[in-house]
């Protein structure tokens, strides 16, 4: 018995994590395509480019934990096939490794432009050498209004750099949240002097440094060559099963059936690497467990924290609870009169209420949710 | 610095640490030495303790890291921020007053010797 797990990220990570945790006692083998210890991605666009964090403090665990749980890690690897039928991998420098369960978590690569000297964050390195560009530049472009180009156009701001926003589509962050939030955000950024112009092409603009943030990839060719039916993700079931029983796939990668969007779908989140780590596991050591957690972000800009919880696509309804000129409110979204999703802009609490009442299922009426006086509580009691 | 596959990886260095104690609520006692700097959240992952959870991370967005702290230290940390507030109100384990989130409490040199106690469930 063992088990190999494809990539080191938030996913594989866990995955090792949570088997010891779980009492599994045969050899681990978590490989890494990056040279680095299994590091958290989330700080390398707000607290590492802020100069606020250093890099190392993004690691997961320091170097003795692997040996002490006994976790083969192999970093600076590449596996180059796998061999379904052999039940093992095949390392570029030859290596086989024999597996019992495999788990593919071998996340997403930056979608890139055909445009030249544009700097991509996903990685350390990408991270290490965006910052030490963001200190030599002092005119900022970026390309893409979503969260990661968000993030880096907020940090260049704070670090004093003129900063301009390129947003093809009519309002920001437009796959995420609602119109409402989106020009919350508009008016954040323009608040702290960032230009932002949507409807705007991505075009190649002047500027010292032009940063891109249009969105991953999910790593899917070793699954495709492996001949493992791949869509917009490795296509996996409830269990995170793809469809040789002995392969799991996990996390930015993986396209399964979500029972929130109703759809089979691909999240990129912290949470989701998480959570279907954990159910991974579950389902490695023979208890069948559908993966069914609440989908769950986060993006920190300035001094305003936006969480969301659930999917919000789809919604038919939206209820605003607060007001956006005190910088704290709440979205709660609704389709056929169900809660499906909430965003909340400087309101953990809510968020965290949010979660529980979607994983609960409770019933709101949106003019509940509407009104502040209304105990979001009481829903759950 | 170690090496992997023949490239330079960072490891922590040799910092000044603090030596914080975890009390889970079994009663299973941790007493380890923390970095100055990091978190007590960071204190007890990296060195495996149960009964901190901290799904985000620590960046104060999960509320999974909900610590009682020992009540002779409370007067040494910094003061509880608004969000921190917020999310202690919705933690799974009831809110007392020396409830904090252990990602928002830094270690430091003055909290050496600092006990805090981790609550039945933290999801």
């Amino acid at each position: 018995m063992s088990v190999v797990i494809v990539g080191a990220g938030q996913a594989g990570f866990q995955t090792a994590l949570s088997l010891r945790a779980a009492g599994y006692l045969e050899p681990i083998t978590l490989i890494g395509e990056e040279p680095h210890l299994p590091y958290q991605r989330p700080p390398l666009s707000k607290g590492f480019l802020l100069g606020k964090q250093a890099i190392e403090s993004a690691v997961l665990r320091p170097e003795p934990f692997y040996a002490a749980q006994r976790i083969e890690l192999i970093t600076g690897a590449r596996v180059q096939r796998i061999e379904p039928q052999f039940r093992r991998v095949i390392l570029t420098s030859g290596a086989r490794i024999c597996y019992e369960k495999l788990v593919l978590a071998t996340g997403a690569r930056v979608r890139t432009l055909p445009l030249a000297r544009i700097s991509y964050l996903r990685t350390h390195v990408d991270a290490v050498d965006l910052k030490q560009r963001l200190g030599e530049a002092a005119e900022i472009a970026v390309i893409g209004g979503g969260f990661i180009g968000l993030e880096v156009a907020a940090a260049a701001a704070v670090l004093g750099k003129r900063v301009t926003v390129f947003e093809m589509q009519d309002r920001l962050m437009p796959r995420c949240v609602s119109p409402v939030v989106s020009e919350f955000f508009r008016r954040v950024h323009g608040e702290h002097g960032i230009e932002i112009r949507l409807n705007s092409p991505a075009s190649a603009p002047r500027a010292d440094l032009v940063v891109a943030g249009v969105g991953v990839s999910p790593n899917v060719e070793l699954a495709r060559e492996a001949g493992l039916p791949v869509a917009n993700g490795v296509v996996v079931d409830e269990y995170l099963r793809t469809a040789d029983e002995n392969i799991f796939a996990i996390g930015d990668c993986a396209e399964y059936p979500n029972p929130f969007a109703g759809s089979r779908t691909r999240l990129e989140s912290v949470q989701n690497a998480v959570d279907q780590a954990k159910t991974a596991v579950a389902n490695i050591a023979g208890r069948k467990e559908s993966y069914r957690a609440v989908p769950w972000f986060w993006t920190d800009q300035f001094d305003v924290k936006l969480q969301m919880a659930g999917l919000s696509g789809g919604a038919d309804q939206e209820a605003l609870r607060g007001d956006p000129e005190s910088r704290r409110f709440s979205v709660f979204y609704f389709r056929r009169g169900r809660l499906i999703a909430v965003d909340s802009i400087n309101r953990p609490g809510e968020h965290l209420m949010a979660r529980k009442l979607l994983a609960s299922g409770a019933v709101i009426a949106p003019e509940q949710a509407a009104d502040e006086t209304f105990d979001l509580k009481t829903i759950l009691a | 610095m170690v090496r992997y596959n023949g490239l330079r990886v960072p490891l922590f260095g040799k910092k000044e640490t603090a030596s914080i104690t975890y009390i889970s609520h079994s009663g299973a006692v941790n007493r380890v030495d923390v970095p100055v700097g990091d978190s007590v959240m960071e204190g007890a992952i990296r060195n495996n303790i149960d009964g901190i959870v901290a799904e985000c991370g620590g960046a104060c967005q999960c509320g999974t890291c909900h610590v009682y702290v020992e009540p002779q230290f409370l007067d040494r940390l910094k003061p509880i921020q608004d969000d921190e507030n917020e999310m202690l109100n919705t933690t799974a384990s009831p809110r007392q007053p020396n409830s904090r989130l252990g990602c928002q409490i830094e270690v430091t040199k003055a909290l050496d010797g600092l006990v805090v106690h981790t609550p039945p469930t933290q999801i």
